[in-house]
């Protein structure tokens, strides 16, 4: 079977996979970072999102093989220690989510907001780029809370999280 | 997804030979669309030449008069481009609206137009700016590129490289977004280009994206979406299906064509 070599939340991986593996199932089967979740495996509901060199992709629309050499950056790679990210940090301040199942992939998608669009950003903006996202619990009210504030709380923190990417 | 030989192509030259050599090979771009058909085994290629390894094939850039974008670019980066935004608005505009930002980070041009679903974007871009399209064989216009639906005049061994797009006077691309899929339900991109007015219709037509001819003339004679007032296209040859019939797509591409005029300026 063909093999993959890249890094994953810092940490250099080696797997053979079968050419059809997709990355969601190298991460979540071969590495059990199973907080990368598979919600619809459409490209739709965006519980997959992940960073592959440092942008958000849908992990159930890449080949693992793919990934060969890059960068992947999973849920599992946000907090520092015991530390919770900023943008965790904010979910939890702000009810931003219910079941959880989508949460993951909701916070990938707004850390790599927040690298494209700043830390100012408003609802209008985070609704927009919550398109490829979907909750089916809490009505997104307060996840669009919780991503301003995450984006606010990213400004003064020096994010060694990042050096991942 | 049933499985398939996996080959990184290094250069355009290895991925035409391979493509040529298997004769169920599929290329694969930003697999946004072919990696989902798979998935459902609407699909089953029994070789994968994947493109992204090949160098220089996402460049973006000003050629006098033309801007030149390499088929590997991907949409947020055309989305976000600033030559692209400078030298046609309406194109940054309209990579910007295609599916959501994960779905922007790995989906590209080439793949879009070679793949030509009927409720895609960007063929109504090409149709709309009288584009070129460039392959490992030879340069293809736009008029001749789109053949039905998801089927292009590209021989069953050639690459798309890059799309030349005259730039325009001016454009606009007005979308009327399906509210479940979000792809056009009905898009239109229109342009008012130094010799002739384009009006490009995507998501309406039976077989694909389509221009409209008699919209084109009375925006040639004043370009204005007054110049549009009272003028209609018939329903028949249009799609019709549990999303919209051909009677509301119909009456769609009115609306939206007056938008797009409008918003051009």
């Amino acid at each position: 079977m063909p093999a993959v070599s890249l890094t994953v939340n810092g940490k250099p991986v080696k797997a053979t996979v079968e050419a059809r593996t997709l990355l969601v199932q190298l991460l979540r089967e071969q590495l059990r970072l199973t907080g990368t979740h598979v919600g619809c495996d459409t490209s739709q509901c965006g519980c997959c999102v992940v960073h592959v060199d440092g942008k958000a992709v849908k992990s159930c629309t890449m080949l693992a093989l793919q990934a060969d050499g890059a960068n992947v950056l999973t849920i599992e790679g946000l907090a520092t220690g015991d530390k919770l990210h900023p943008m965790q940090e904010a979910f939890r301040e702000n009810h931003g989510l219910q079941c959880g199942f989508c949460t993951p992939g909701m916070i990938m998608t707004a850390v790599d907001m927040v690298h494209r669009l700043g830390h100012e950003l408003d609802e209008r903006t985070i609704r927009e780029e919550l398109e490829g996202n979907i909750c089916r619990c809490t009505g997104y009210h307060n996840i669009v809370k919780s991503i301003a504030a995450g984006a606010r709380a990213m400004k003064g923190d020096a994010a060694p999280h990042q050096a991942a990417e | 997804m049933y499985n398939f030989t996996y080959h990184r192509a290094s250069g355009l030259r290895q991925a035409a030979n391979l493509l040529a050599k298997f004769e169920d090979a599929k290329l694969l771009a930003g697999g946004q669309t072919l990696l989902p058909t798979m998935k459902q085994r609407l699909a089953s290629p029994s070789d994968i030449i994947d493109l992204n390894k090949i160098d220089g094939m996402a460049g973006i850039e000003l050629k006098g008069r033309n801007l030149v974008i390499g088929a590997m670019a991907r949409h947020a980066d055309v989305a976000a481009s600033p030559v692209v935004q400078q030298a046609i608005p309406a194109l940054a505009a309209l990579a910007h609206m295609i599916g959501d930002p994960a779905v922007r980070h790995r989906g590209t041009l080439g793949g879009s137009i070679a793949n030509n679903d009927p409720n895609a974007d960007y063929p109504a871009a090409c149709l709309g700016l009288a584009a070129t399209i460039i392959t490992t064989k030879r340069k293809i216009v736009a008029d001749e590129f789109f053949k039905g639906l998801f089927e292009t005049a590209l021989a069953s061994d050639e690459i798309i490289t890059k799309v030349s797009f005259p730039v325009p006077k001016k454009a606009a691309y007005q979308k009327f977004r399906n509210p479940a899929s979000r792809f056009a339900l009905v898009g239109v991109f229109v342009a008012k280009r130094p010799s002739e007015v384009r009006v490009a219709v995507t998501g309406a037509g039976a077989s694909g994206v389509f221009r409209v001819g008699e919209f084109e003339a009375a925006l040639k004679r004043r370009f204005s979406p007054k110049s549009l007032e009272g003028l209609t296209i018939p329903a028949d040859g249009l799609a019709g299906d549990i999303h919209g019939s051909a009677e509301y797509r119909a009456h769609l591409v009115g609306v939206l064509a007056r938008r797009a005029v409008a918003a051009a300026g």
